[in-house]
């Protein structure tokens, strides 16, 4: 009980500590035309709240780079269940997945917007940034299952369900996790500068971009802070979600 | 009657068992005895269809239901001493072997809370629970003490019709009973 509220204070600490450095170089440079304070910044964050363009644009971001990442992970541990079965596939598939992964993602949105409308473009690109990690990653823990207990599951006679409920899905499970906290970071990123790019309606990269462009600063740095807050939000959700899986 | 005819069973080039002849009971223990190496094992995993023998024949298995005590545990982590056991039969028949092998108090227990000796047993439940027809016991005693030994061994000797036994131990072929005896090598 008494550790709690220690911990609590000690990030408080941290946190004003950060905001007093940022406020500090803020008035050092002395114009919020190159370098905006934390006040102004969360200031501004409100302002944009409280007009309602960022509920619209915080929202069809989410919605965006969400469908693309579920999107990814279905696909990946498709592919992964494939690839897995069979040494042909894999072989045949791997190296898409070796230039999926290489590939710069602004080539990836370059590319997309030219074959997509501007709005299909962050889906496309959060999607491509899910599937070769969950891919791969599944793929690993399929491969390499207990063979011992694949054997067991052979002596007993298990039906194909039961081996893949009991053995290969929590055999599996550890990775797939893993590799869906680690593909929400770069789709979310990716997603969001894939926006930057595009500049789709009600998008939070589309309101960074146009900030840049009139070089609205504190806006710029509002919007940024929005991204990381949602990103953290996502992360915290992500978090607690697996944590239910985990103890099923 | 179980026969084996000049059964021959390689690993890529290497023979392990080479024209195996010899007949098993129908009941009873049957010990499979060799050097380390003389594929005991191996002839435990022909008898179980994880192995498809290079040349020869088994006759009289197919109608059988066989059930295994493999030399390593392999027991799912993620479950408990009793849902390893039930994965491979009713819920009632496996509280039932795990009351046999004196485990009825740690059904509910993940394997790696167990005892070295405990998680033995639960192999054990499990492969009485799946069949008391054919046993195939692989050093099924591993970790287990003496008055441990002869009690579960009375247990599986009322309950399987055929145990073949693969053991260093020559007491442990008298606790279940071994009449007669497969040699393999030399």
């Amino acid at each position: 009980m008494r550790r709690f509220p220690e911990t609590a204070l000690k990030k408080l600490a941290i946190a004003a500590f950060y905001l007093a450095l940022w406020q500090g170089l803020a008035s050092l440079v002395g114009r919020s035309l190159l370098l905006p304070g934390p006040f102004e910044t969360i200031e501004r964050l409100v302002a944009l709240f409280s007009e309602g363009a960022a509920w619209a644009a915080a929202g069809m971001t989410l919605l965006r780079i969400l469908s693309g990442y579920l999107l990814g992970i279905a696909a990946g541990v498709l592919l992964a269940w494939f690839t897995a079965r069979s040494r042909l596939m894999d072989a045949l598939l791997r190296p898409l997945r070796a230039v999926v992964k290489a590939t710069p993602v602004t080539s990836f949105i370059l590319l997309a917007l030219l074959w997509l409308s501007s709005g299909l473009v962050p889906v496309c690109i959060a999607f491509l940034m899910t599937l070769p990690i969950v891919w791969a990653n599944v793929h690993e823990g399929l491969v390499n299952v207990d063979a011992q207990l694949l054997e067991m599951a052979r002596v007993f006679r298990l039906t194909r369900w039961k081996r893949i409920r009991e053995i290969e899905i929590p055999s599996v499970l550890p990775q797939f996790l893993a590799a869906c906290t680690t593909a929400l970071g770069f789709a979310w990123k990716s997603g969001v500068a894939a926006e930057v790019i595009a500049v789709p309606r009600h998008a939070v990269g589309s309101a960074l971009y146009l900030s840049k462009l009139t070089l609205e600063t504190a806006d710029l740095f509002a919007w940024t802070l929005l991204v990381i807050l949602l990103s953290m939000m996502l992360e915290a959700l992500l978090v607690r979600l697996l944590g239910r899986i985990r103890h099923d | 009657m179980i026969e084996l005819k000049d059964l021959t069973v390689a690993y890529g080039d290497k023979p392990v068992l080479r024209g195996l002849d010899a007949t098993l009971p129908d009941d009873g223990c049957v010990a499979v005895r060799g050097a380390s190496g003389a594929g005991k094992t191996t002839l435990l995993r022909v008898l179980a269809g994880l192995v498809a023998p290079a040349a020869g024949s088994i006759s009289g298995l197919s109608q059988r239901r066989v059930s295994m005590v493999f030399q390593e545990d392999r027991l799912l982590p993620w479950r408990s001493a009793l849902e390893n056991v039930a994965l491979v039969s009713n819920g009632d028949t496996a509280r039932e072997c795990l009351a046999l092998v004196g485990l009825s108090k740690e059904g509910d227990r993940l394997p790696g809370a167990l005892s070295g000796g405990m998680r033995r047993r639960v192999a054990i439940a499990r492969a009485l629970a799946y069949s008391d027809d054919v046993l195939l016991l692989d050093e099924p005693f591993t970790g287990l003490d003496a008055a441990l030994r002869a009690r579960v061994a009375a247990e599986i000797r009322s309950r399987a019709r055929l145990i073949v036994l693969v053991t260093h131990d020559a007491e442990e072929e008298a606790l279940l009973g071994a009449g007669c005896g497969i040699a393999l090598g030399g």
